[in-house]
C-alpha cells in the first residue's frame, strides 16, 4: 500500500480547494429549514462544524468551517459538492454507503458510479487510525440532516 | 540478578554511534523493516522498548518463581516476595530514595490519582487527624503550569472542584520556559500544593526544579514533581532536588507497560489515607472497620503487577550499568541535533528551546501548511515512528495558538542517523503535500 494510494491527487486538491468552507459566507436560504452540527476527534482535535439547509427535500446549502488534515478537510470538500442538490434520503443513503466502505478494512471496493469523488477515499479504508479524520464531516452531516428533517 | 547490557563488555568513556549501535543490539524489536525501509523508532517520549535482558526477567519469573506475594508460606511465595521487594529497593535507589518509600502503581497517572484521591480523602470529613497537612477546603490554591500532561492537570482540576479550592497556573512565554516572575507572584501562602513536570512532553524544557521547590517552602506548600520524562533519561535524585512526592512511569524506562511508581518522603506516605482499599494493605478487619499497614503497602491495595515491577527493575539495571548521566549527554546531543537540523528547514516552526539552549532529546514541531497527521503518514511511510496530535497537552497547544503538532523523541538506542533519517523525510513533506 503506497502513500499515494492513500493521499489520491483529488484528496491533496480538494484539502486545498475546500469546497463549502465558510459557514459566515452565506445566509442559509431563505425558508429552508436548517441542521447545524459540531463534531470532534478528541484524539487528534480535528473538528468540524457543518450546517446544511433542506428545501422541497433536497439539500439547497451545505457549508462548513473545520481544523484538521488533508483527509478531514478534503472529505468534507467531496462531500459538499456531492451533497448540494441531493434528495435527502438519498444523502443518507450516500453517507451508510460511504461508512461501509471505510469500515470494510479495504474489503469493499469503492463504487465511482455511487460515490463519485468520494471513492478516492477508498485508500484510506487500509488505514484504520484515518478512518475517522475521513468520517468526520459525514457524520456532522447525518446529524446535521436528521435536526434539519425532523424539526 | 543483573544482567549486564551486552555493548557494555566493549566499551566505557562518551556514548557514541558505535556503542549505540551495540546497544540497539541488545532491542529486538529495532530490527525490522517497515514499509519496505529499516525502522526508525522516535517515539519513545510516549513508550519506549524493551531491551532483551527486560523482557527475559519478566519471562525468567513466570517460569521458575510466579506466586502471589507478601500472604502464603511456601517456597515459590517467598520466591515471589523477595524478588518483588528487591526490585523496589532497587526501581527506589535509582531514584535516590528509600523502598520504604516507593509505592507501585500501574503507571504515572495511577501515581497521580493516588495523591489528588488521596489528598481528596483527606478533606472529607472524619478524616484521621494525622492527614490534616493534605486537607484542602475553599480559600486554598493548588498551582500547576501551563506546560502539563493531561495527567498532571486533570486530577488536580478534580481535587479543586471536589474540595472548593482554586486551581492556578504558572505560565509559559514563547520559547517554552515558566514565567518564574509569575510562578513568584502567584505562589503565596494560600498554595497548598504546587504540581509540575520535571522536563516537558512537549517543549522539551528542563524545569528548574531547586527554584521552584524554594518558592514553595518559602509558602509551606507540598511539591509533587512529574518525574516521567525525566527520571528514564537523566539523573534524578528526589532527596537532592528535596520533592515531596515524585511520580514516573516503566513503559517510558525500558520496562513494560501496566507499572510505575510514586515516591513519597516516608512521613508524608504514613499520614495520607489510603486511595484504592482492600486486601494486602491492612492490618486488623472487623464488620465494622480496618486499620491500615503503613506505606507503601498502605497505598497497594490487592493483588500487584510483580512480573512488571521485577522487570522495571530490570531496565533501571540496564539504565544503570550504561549510565544514566552518559545517556542524558548522548540524547543531548541528539536532541540539540534534531532542533538545529529542524529549525533550518523551511517551513518548519520547533517547540520550545531554541538551538544551543537546555533540552531534552526531543522535539515537537508544525509543518506549515501541512497537519501533523499528514505528516506523521509521510513519516511512517518512510519507516520512521513519531508522535502526532496534542500530545496529551491541549492547554500548551492552544497557548502556542496551534491545535496538532509532530514529536521525534528520542532514547540511548537512537543514532544521529537515525535524526538525520528524521530529518531528512521532514524536509520532503511539504513538497509532497503541494505546499
Amino acid at each position: 500500500m503506497s502513500l499515494d494510494a492513500l493521499y489520491q491527487q483529488i484528496i491533496l486538491d480538494h484539502s486545498k480547494l475546500r469546497h463549502g468552507e465558510g459557514l459566515a459566507s452565506d445566509e442559509p436560504p431563505a425558508g429552508a429549514s436548517c441542521g447545524e452540527s459540531h463534531q470532534l476527534n478528541p484524539t487528534c482535535g480535528d473538528e468540524i462544524t457543518v450546517r446544511l439547509a433542506v428545501v422541497d427535500g433536497r439539500i439547497s446549502q451545505f457549508r462548513w468551517d473545520g481544523d484538521g488534515c488533508s483527509i478531514s478537510m478534503a472529505s468534507a470538500s467531496v462531500l459538499t459538492e456531492l451533497a448540494e442538490g441531493t434528495d435527502t434520503e438519498e444523502l443518507r443513503q450516500l453517507i451508510e454507503v460511504f461508512r461501509e466502505m471505510l469500515r470494510s478494512r479495504g474489503k469493499i471496493a469503492a463504487d465511482p458510479e455511487v460515490l463519485g469523488d468520494a471513492a478516492a477515499f477508498e485508500g484510506v479504508a487500509r488505514y484504520v487510525a484515518r478512518v475517522k479524520c475521513a468520517m468526520l464531516s459525514w457524520v456532522a452531516a447525518e446529524d446535521a440532516l436528521a435536526q434539519a428533517t425532523t424539526a | 540478578m543483573v544482567a549486564i547490557p551486552t555493548h557494555l563488555l566493549h566499551s566505557a568513556g562518551t556514548l557514541d554511534n558505535d556503542e549505540v549501535r551495540r546497544i540497539r543490539n541488545d532491542f529486538p524489536i529495532l530490527h525490522q523493516q517497515v514499509n519496505g525501509r529499516d525502522l526508525v523508532y522516535l517515539d519513545s517520549g510516549a513508550t519506549s522498548q524493551n531491551p532483551l535482558s527486560v523482557i527475559e526477567a519478566e519471562q525468567e519469573f513466570y517460569e521458575q518463581r510466579n506466586s502471589a506475594v507478601h500472604r502464603g508460606a511456601h517456597y515459590l511465595a517467598v520466591e515471589a516476595t523477595e524478588s518483588f521487594e528487591d526490585a523496589r529497593e532497587t526501581v527506589a535507589a535509582f531514584i535516590g530514595a528509600r523502598s520504604d518509600e516507593l509505592v507501585w502503581t500501574s503507571n504515572a497517572t495511577e501515581g497521580l490519582n493516588l495523591l489528588s484521591y488521596s489528598f481528596l480523602n483527606a478533606s472529607l470529613p472524619g478524616a484521621p487527624a494525622e492527614s490534616a497537612r493534605f486537607a484542602l477546603g475553599e480559600g486554598d490554591e493548588i498551582v500547576v503550569t501551563e506546560m502539563e500532561h493531561h495527567a498532571n492537570l486533570i486530577p488536580w482540576q478534580q481535587l479543586a472542584m471536589r474540595t472548593g479550592a482554586t486551581l492556578r497556573y504558572i505560565p509559559v512565554d514563547d520559547s517554552g520556559a515558566l514565567v518564574m516572575e509569575e510562578a513568584a507572584r502567584i505562589l503565596g501562602p494560600r498554595t497548598r500544593v504546587l504540581a509540575f513536570t520535571h522536563a516537558s512532553n512537549v517543549l522539551g524544557t528542563i524545569n528548574p526544579v531547586t527554584e521552584l521547590v524554594a518558592l514553595a517552602r518559602e509558602h509551606g506548600a507540598l511539591v509533587v514533581l512529574d518525574a516521567c520524562q525525566s527520571a528514564p533519561h537523566m539523573p534524578v535524585d528526589v532527596k537532592a532536588l528535596d520533592v515531596d512526592f515524585a511520580v514516573f512511569s516503566g513503559h517510558k524506562m525500558l520496562a513494560p507497560t501496566g507499572v510505575g511508581a510514586v515516591y513519597g518522603k516516608a512521613g508524608h506516605l504514613n499520614a495520607m489515607p489510603p486511595f484504592l482499599t482492600g486486601g494486602s494493605m491492612i492490618t486488623t478487619v472487623t464488620m465494622e472497620k480496618a486499620a491500615f499497614l503503613p506505606a507503601p503497602q498502605r497505598f497497594e491495595a490487592g493483588t500487584q503487577r510483580i512480573s512488571q515491577a521485577i522487570a522495571l527493575a530490570s531496565a533501571a539495571n540496564y539504565l544503570k550499568e550504561t549510565g544514566i548521566a552518559r545517556i542524558h549527554e548522548w540524547e543531548t546531543v541528539l536532541g540539540q541535533r534534531l532542533v538545529s537540523g529542524l529549525s533550518a528547514l523551511p517551513g518548519i516552526r520547533v517547540l520550545g528551546p531554541a538551538a544551543g539552549q537546555e533540552r531534552i532529546g526531543l522535539a515537537a514541531f508544525d509543518v506549515d501548511g501541512v497537519h501533523a497527521h499528514d505528516v506523521g503518514q509521510y513519516l511512517d511511510d518512510r519507516g520512521i515512528a513519531v508522535r502526532v496530535g496534542h500530545h496529551c497537552a491541549q492547554p500548551l497547544h492552544r497557548r502556542l495558538g496551534l491545535t496538532a503538532t509532530t514529536r521525534a523523541s528520542t532514547y540511548l538506542y537512537n543514532t544521529t542517523d537515525d535524526v538525520d533519517a528524521l530529518l531528512e523525510a521532514v524536509s520532503g513533506v511539504r513538497s509532497y503535500f503541494r505546499v
